[in-house]
C-alpha cells in the first residue's frame, strides 16, 4: 500500500500521460480517440456552421426587409431558408449538444474518457461527412430548396426532380447515424463509467440531462433515417410509400417525421436545461433547489416529448377527438417545464448569487424562453393553431424556443466552461456587451414576428406586397437580427483574443460544485490524476481534501466500470488508444451515402469497403491462437 | 397585459392590412378562435408577470446577500410550499386553456349542420381553382382565385390538391385547412360582415408559394345569387373589331391548350377559367390588380412578374397583344 | 500544476479486468444498438399496419400474397438457430476456447443456410417494390430483416475466424457473448415481422 499523498507526484502525472497521449502531428489529429479533442472539433465546427447558417438568416432578412425586394428571387429564397434551417437543426443543434455532452460528462464523472473511444472519433467524421453533403452541393448550385423538411409530394419523384432532395434526406442519414453512435455512448458512459459513490441521486442535473436526451436521441432518430429512406426510395426505386395513387399516403411521411421531429426540440432542449442547472447551482451558490422535481420534469418531458408530435399537423384535417387530444398533451408538457423554471428561480432566490456573465445568460434564457413556451402553449391548442400555424407567428415561436431556450443557455455555457477548456477567462466587459447585443437584438428582431403572424404574414414566402403592412415590423425584425448577429460576432472575438490575452484561470476559477473543476485547465490528456470518490451532489464544496482512489493503471488506458445504479467499482475495462479505422470507416461509410443517391446497388457495392473497415476496427490484437487447429507452431 | 398593450401598439404600426388578419374576424369561426386568442392572452400574460415577479424579486434580494462561501444543505420548506401552489396554478390554467380550446373546437364542428352551400376550391402550383354549383342546371360554374360567400350563411368550403400539398387560409374568417392530394378536407365559414377579404396559401408549395392568394367577397344573398347567376352565363362576345381579333387570337391559338372560356371553342384544364376575367378583382392569384395595363404586362412576360410560373410565355406581336387583352378585359 | 489536495481513501488495483453480461461495458453498447434497430423495425411495423388501415383489402385487391413455404422454412429454421445460439452463449460465459470456437463456427455456417433460405424467400414475395404501396412496405420489412442477418452473420464469421487465430481473452468471450444476444434479437424481430407479413394477409 502507498502512503497516503497529499498532492499527486509528478512521475504520476509524466506515466499517465504517455499512456493518454496523442501521436504528435496531423497522425495524432487523424487518430485521436480524446474526447476532449474531439469535442472541440465538434464544437469548432458546429460554432462555424452556425456562423454560415446565420449569415444566411441575414441575406433572407435583408430580403424580407421591405417590400418587393429583388435581392434574392424565389429559388435563391427557398434555398436559403432551406439551407438555414437544415443547417441548424441538423448540423448545429443537436451537434453541438451532443458535443457537449461528449466534453463535460467524462469530466463530470471524473473519468478518463468515454466508454466507446473509437465510435466517438467515428461519430465526428460522420457529421463532418454531413457537414460537407449539405455544403458542397451548395457551394456547387444544387442546394436543397424545398425546406428543412420536405414534404412530398413537393419532395417526391413527380415535382422534385434532379438530386437536391435525396442530397437533403442523405445528409440526414449522416447526421442521424452519428447522433446515434454519440447517443449510445453517452448513455454507456452515463450508466457505466460513474465515480465510485455516485448513485444515480448524487449524478448532476447535467448528466442527467444528457443521459434522457440520448435515450430520447436513440429512440426518435430511427423515425428519421427510415422516412428520409422512404422518401429516396419513392424517387429512386419507384416505391409508393407517399403516392396516394399507389395506395400510400402523404400523411404517412408527416407523421414519421413529427415523430422523430418533435422529439428533436426537446433533445435540444433538456443539455440546455442541463446547463442552466450547472450554472445556476455555481452562481447562486446554493445546489439546484428541488433536485427531485427537477429529475422527474426532465424524465416527463422525455416520456410527453413523444406523444406530441400530430400538433405539428392539426391542419391536415385528422379527426376532431386526434386534435383534442394532442391539445391537451401539448398543454400538458408546460407543467415540467414550468417545474424547472421554478426551481431554476427559486435557487436565485434563495441563494447568493453573482452575475458574471454565465449567470447573466440564464437570465437572459429565462426571460426569453418562457415567452416561447408560452406561444407554445398558443400553438398547441388546435383550434387557434389553425390561424398561428404556417404563419410568422410560429417563425418567431420556433426560434424564441430554440434560441432562448437552446443557444442562450449554450452561450452560457461557452462562458462558464471556457476557463476549464481553456485555462484562461474570457473578458467580462465585452462579454457583458455581447450579452445585451444578442439578448436585445434577438428581442427586438423575432418578438415583431408574433404579430407579423398575427397580421397574416405566411411562412417561407420570398417577398410581399406594399399594400399588406407589414413593412415597418419586418424593417425592424431585420435590425434586431443584425444587432444580434454583431453581438455574435462580439462573442467569437471575445473568444478568441481571450485565448491570448484572457486572465489566467486556475482549476476551480468558479468555485463550482462538480468534479470537472478538480482537475487542470485545461485538463492534462489524462484529466485526473486520481479516481475522485462521491459522497454527495456538490463534492467540491465540501470542506477538506477531495477523497479519491488509487489503482487504475498509470502506464495503460484503463476506465473503471461501475454498476448502474449505485456506482459501485465493478472491474476495470482497457480502453483503447489512437485508431485511424474510425476515420477510415467514416469515408468507406460516406462512400456508400453518395452513391445510393445516384444508384441502389450502391448499398450493395458499398457494403464491403465497410465491412472491412469495420472488421480491421474491430480486430482485437492479442497473441496467436495456442490451441485448435490454427494453434502457431513453435514460437 | 404587457403582450396586449404592445399587440395593440405594434398593430397600428402595422398599418391597415385588416383584410387578411385573425385580428379582426369576420365570420363566425374566427370569432371563436379571436376569443380563445383573447383568454389564452391573459392567462399567458398572468403566468409570464408570475415568472418575472419572482425572478425579479430574486435579483433584488441577492443585493443584500453576503459574499461568503456556497450553502450545501438550504433549509427549502417555504419553497417547497411555492412549488405546489406554482404547479397547481399552472395545472389550473392549462385546464382552463384546455377547456376553452375544447369549446372552442365543438363550436367549429357545429358549423357543419348548418351548411347551405358547398364550393370546391382545387389548390395547384400557384392559383385556386374554384367552382360552384349552378342552381339552375347543375353544371359547374368555374372561377378562379376569387370567392364570393353569402353573408350570414354556412357555406362548406370542400379542397382538393392536383398537385402538391397546399393550405387556403382566409384568416378573417376561419383557422387554415391544408389541401393535400390523397385527403379530400372540407370546413365551413359563417361569415358575418360584409367586405373583401384576402387569403392566402399556407403551406410551401414551390417557387411561387408566396403569390398564391386568393380575393374574398362577402356580399348579402340577393348579391351573390345574382354574382353567381352573372358567372353561369357564357363569355361576353367582344364588342369591337380589335376584341374580336382578340377573341380569335385567344380561342384559337395556344391559349386555348390550357384555359377555358365558356361559350367558345377554347376548353383548356390546366390553367385558370377566363370566361369572366374582368370581373375579378386581381390576377395571377392576387398578385396584380385587374386592369388592362396589368392583364397585358402580365400575358407577355409571366415570368417577370412570377418567376417560375407555369405559364408559358406566349410571343405575341404588339397589335395582336393588345388585341387579346382587349378582348380578356371586357370579359365582365 | 496541483489543483487540489487529496485524501486516499481506497484502492482499485484488485478489480478484475472484465465481467460477464450486462456488468460488462460493451453489453451495453450492444442493447443500445439493439434499442436502435428494434425501434427501426417496430416503426416499420407502424408503417406497414398505416398503409394497411388505408388499403380496401389486404393485400390491395389484385396483389397476390407471399408464399408462405420459404418463409416458414426460414422462421423454423431461425427459432431452431437458438438452440446452439444458448448453447454457444453458455460456453463463451464459462471461458471454453474450444467449445466457443465451434459453436461460432457452427453459427456461421447455420447463418449462411438461412441467408439461401432467405434469397429464395424473398424471390416468392410475388410482387414487386414498385408495384404499390403494399409492395414497397413488404419489401421494406424484408430488407431491413435481410440486412440484419447478413450482418450478423458477417461478424459471426469474422467473429469466428479470429477466434480460431487468437488466444481468446476475457473481453472476447463477452464478444461472443453479446453477438450470440444480438442473433437472438434477430430471431425474436423476425417472429412479428412472419405474422404480419405473411400470416395477417390469409387472414384478414
Amino acid at each position: 500500500m502507498s502512503p497516503p499523498a497529499p498532492f499527486p507526484d509528478a512521475s504520476r502525472s509524466q506515466r499517465l500521460a504517455a499512456a493518454w497521449a496523442d501521436p504528435p502531428g496531423l497522425w495524432g489529429f487523424l487518430t485521436t480517440v480524446d474526447h476532449k479533442r474531439i469535442a472541440a472539433r465538434y464544437i469548432v465546427t458546429t460554432l462555424l456552421l452556425l456562423f454560415l447558417a446565420g449569415m444566411v438568416a441575414l441575406d433572407m432578412r435583408l430580403q424580407l426587409i421591405q417590400p418587393d425586394m429583388k435581392r434574392m428571387g424565389p429559388q435563391m429564397y427557398d434555398e436559403a431558408f432551406s439551407l438555414h434551417g437544415s443547417t441548424m437543426l441538423f448540423l448545429v443543434s443537436v451537434p453541438v449538444m451532443e458535443a457537449m455532452a461528449l466534453w463535460l460528462v467524462p469530466l463530470m464523472l471524473g473519468q478518463r474518457n468515454v466508454a466507446f473511444p473509437r465510435l466517438a472519433a467515428f461519430s465526428y467524421w460522420l457529421y463532418l461527412g454531413g457537414v460537407l453533403m449539405l455544403w458542397v452541393p451548395h457551394a456547387l448550385g444544387i442546394t436543397p430548396d424545398i425546406g428543412w423538411f420536405e414534404y412530398p409530394p413537393l419532395s417526391g419523384p413527380a415535382y422534385g426532380p434532379g438530386h437536391r432532395a435525396d442530397i437533403w434526406a442523405q445528409m440526414i442519414t449522416f447526421t442521424e447515424v452519428a447522433a446515434l453512435a454519440a447517443s449510445v455512448n453517452i448513455v454507456a458512459t452515463i450508466l457505466k463509467l460513474r465515480p465510485p459513490g455516485m448513485t444515480l441521486a448524487r449524478m448532476p442535473l447535467f448528466v442527467w440531462a444528457q443521459l434522457i436526451a440520448s435515450i430520447m436521441t436513440i429512440l426518435a432518430m430511427p423515425a428519421i433515417m427510415l422516412v428520409t429512406s422512404m422518401l429516396i426510395a419513392d424517387r429512386m426505386i419507384s416505391t409508393h410509400f407517399f403516392s396516394p395513387s399507389g395506395g400510400g399516403d402523404v400523411l404517412l411521411f408527416q407523421h414519421l417525421f413529427w415523430f422523430f421531429g418533435h422529439p428533436e426540440v426537446y433533445i435540444i432542449f433538456l443539455p440546455a436545461t442541463g446547463f442552466v442547472s450547472a450554472i445556476v447551482a455555481t452562481f447562486a451558490r446554493r445546489p439546484v433547489f428541488g433536485q427531485v422535481p427537477m429529475v422527474l420534469s426532465m424524465l416527463a418531458v422525455g416520456l410527453f416529448g413523444f406523444g406530441l408530435w400530430v400538433h405539428h399537423m392539426y391542419a391536415v384535417g385528422l379527426p376532431r377527438l386526434g386534435n383534442d387530444f394532442y391539445t391537451a398533451a401539448s398543454m400538458a408538457i408546460a407543467l415540467p417545464v414550468g417545474i424547472q423554471i421554478f426551481c431554476w428561480t427559486a435557487t436565485i432566490w434563495s441563494g447568493r448569487p453573482r452575475f458574471q456573465t454565465p449567470m447573466l445568460w440564464v437570465i437572459g434564457f429565462i426571460l426569453t424562453f418562457v415567452i416561447g413556451g408560452l406561444s407554445g402553449v398558443m400553438t398547441g391548442a388546435a383550434p387557434l393553431d389553425l390561424q398561428l400555424t404556417d404563419t410568422y407567428f410560429v417563425v418567431a415561436h420556433l426560434h424564441y424556443v430554440l434560441i432562448g431556450g437552446a443557444i442562450f443557455p449554450l452561450l452560457g455555457a461557452f462562458c462558464y466552461w471556457y476557463p476549464k477548456a481553456t485555462g484562461r477567462m474570457m473578458s467580462e466587459r465585452w462579454g457583458v456587451v455581447a450579452f445585451v447585443l444578442i439578448v436585445g437584438g434577438f428581442n427586438l428582431g423575432f418578438f415583431p414576428m408574433h404579430i407579423l403572424g398575427l397580421e397574416g404574414m405566411p411562412r417561407r414566402i420570398y417577398t410581399y406586397g406594399p399594400e399588406m403592412g407589414w413593412g415597418t415590423l419586418n424593417l425592424i425584425a431585420t435590425l434586431g437580427s443584425a444587432m444580434a448577429v454583431a453581438g455574435g460576432l462580439v462573442m467569437v472575438a471575445n473568444g478568441l483574443l481571450s485565448l491570448r490575452f484572457g486572465e489566467r484561470a486556475g482549476a476551480d476559477p468558479w468555485d463550482a460544485p462538480t468534479l470537472e473543476w478538480a482537475c487542470e485547465s485545461p485538463p492534462p490528456c489524462y484529466n485526473f490524476e486520481y479516481t475522485p470518490v462521491v459522497e454527495d451532489l456538490v463534492p467540491l464544496w465540501r470542506e477538506g481534501d477531495l477523497p479519491v482512489m488509487d489503482g487504475m493503471s498509470l502506464d495503460s488506458r484503463e476506465l473503471l466500470v461501475t454498476s448502474a445504479v449505485e456506482g459501485i467499482p465493478e472491474y476495470r475495462q482497457n480502453s483503447v488508444g489512437p485508431s485511424i479505422w474510425p476515420l477510415v470507416a467514416a469515408l468507406a461509410v460516406a462512400a456508400m451515402f453518395i452513391g445510393s443517391i445516384f444508384t441502389a446497388w450502391a448499398v450493395v457495392i458499398g457494403a464491403v469497403p465497410i465491412g472491412i473497415a469495420l472488421t480491421i476496427w474491430f480486430w482485437p490484437t492479442r497473441q496467436p491462437a495456442t490451441s485448435g487447429p490454427f494453434a502457431s507452431r513453435g514460437r | 397585459m404587457r403582450r396586449v398593450l404592445a399587440l395593440a401598439a405594434l398593430l397600428l404600426l402595422g398599418g391597415c392590412a385588416g383584410w387578411q388578419t385573425p385580428l379582426d374576424p369576420a365570420g363566425e369561426q374566427a370569432r371563436h378562435i379571436y376569443s380563445f386568442l383573447e383568454l389564452i392572452l391573459w392567462v399567458c400574460g398572468f403566468f409570464y408577470l408570475l415568472v418575472l415577479a419572482f425572478l425579479g424579486w430574486g435579483l433584488w434580494r441577492a443585493r443584500r446577500r453576503s459574499a461568503e462561501g456556497p450553502e450545501i444543505a438550504p433549509a427549502d420548506r417555504g419553497l417547497d410550499r411555492a412549488l405546489i401552489v406554482w404547479s397547481a396554478l399552472i395545472v389550473v390554467g392549462l385546464t382552463v386553456l384546455t377547456l376553452g380550446a375544447f369549446f372552442v373546437d365543438r363550436a367549429l364542428a357545429n358549423a357543419q349542420a348548418r351548411e347551405t352551400l358547398t364550393v370546391r376550391v382545387t389548390g395547384q402550383q400557384w392559383w385556386w381553382r374554384i367552382r360552384y354549383r349552378d342552381p339552375a342546371t347543375g353544371r359547374w360554374i368555374e372561377t378562379a382565385n376569387e370567392l364570393h360567400l353569402p353573408l350570414g350563411k354556412t357555406t362548406r368550403i370542400e379542397l382538393g390538391s392536383a398537385d402538391v400539398i397546399h393550405s387556403l387560409w382566409i384568416p378573417n374568417l376561419a383557422g387554415k385547412t391544408d389541401v393535400i392530394p390523397g385527403h379530400p378536407n372540407a370546413f365551413d365559414v359563417t361569415p358575418r360582415a360584409p367586405g373583401w377579404y384576402r387569403g392566402q396559401c399556407a403551406e410551401f408549395c414551390g417557387a411561387q408559394h408566396a403569390h398564391m392568394a386568393l380575393w374574398v367577397k362577402v356580399e348579402p344573398p340577393a348579391a351573390f345569387a345574382r354574382w353567381l347567376a352573372g358567372q353561369a352565363r357564357s363569355a361576353a362576345s367582344p364588342a369591337d373589331p380589335e376584341q374580336a381579333r382578340g377573341m380569335k387570337l385567344v380561342t384559337q391559338g395556344p391559349c386555348a391548350a390550357c384555359h377555358t372560356l365558356r361559350g367558345t371553342p377554347a376548353d383548356g384544364r390546366p390553367g385558370p377559367d377566363l370566361t369572366h376575367l374582368a370581373s375579378r378583382r386581381s390576377l395571377a392569384a392576387g398578385t396584380l390588380p385587374m386592369t388592362r395595363g396589368a392583364l397585358q404586362g402580365w400575358i407577355a412576360r409571366p415570368q417577370a412578374v412570377k418567376p417560375g410560373t407555369l405559364m408559358p410565355a406566349v410571343s405575341l406581336s404588339p397589335t395582336d397583344l393588345d388585341a387579346v387583352a382587349a378582348y380578356l378585359a371586357a370579359l365582365q | 500544476m496541483i489543483p487540489r489536495p487529496v485524501r486516499i481513501v481506497g484502492n482499485l488495483s484488485g478489480l478484475p479486468g472484465s465481467q460477464h453480461g450486462a456488468r460488462h461495458l460493451v453489453w451495453w453498447g450492444n442493447l443500445g444498438f439493439m434499442v436502435i434497430e428494434g425501434t427501426g423495425f417496430v416503426l416499420a411495423i407502424g408503417v406497414y399496419l398505416y398503409i394497411r388501415s388505408i388499403s380496401p383489402s389486404w393485400p390491395p385487391p389484385g396483389d397476390a400474397r407471399p408464399d408462405l413455404f420459404w418463409s416458414s422454412l426460414f422462421t423454423g429454421g431461425l427459432l431452431l438457430s437458438e438452440l446452439p445460439n444458448w448453447w454457444v452463449h453458455r460456453q463463451a460465459h464459462f471461458n471454453r476456447p474450444a467449445a466457443t470456437r465451434r459453436g461460432v463456427l457452427l453459427m456461421t455456417l447455420i447463418g449462411l443456410a438461412l441467408i439461401v433460405v432467405r434469397w429464395f424467400g424473398l424471390h416468392h414475395l410475388n410482387i414487386r417494390w414498385d408495384h404499390d404501396a403494399y409492395g414497397s412496405v413488404l419489401w421494406l420489412l424484408m430488407v431491413l430483416h435481410t440486412i440484419h442477418i447478413v450482418t450478423d452473420v458477417g461478424d459471426t464469421a469474422v467473429q469466428a475466424l479470429w477466434l480460431y487465430t487468437h488466444v481468446i481473452g476475457e473481453d472476447q468471450f463477452e464478444d461472443v457473448t453479446d453477438n450470440a444476444n444480438y442473433w437472438s434479437f434477430v430471431v425474436v424481430a423476425w417472429l412479428p415481422l412472419y405474422v404480419l407479413l405473411f400470416w395477417l394477409p390469409r387472414w384478414a
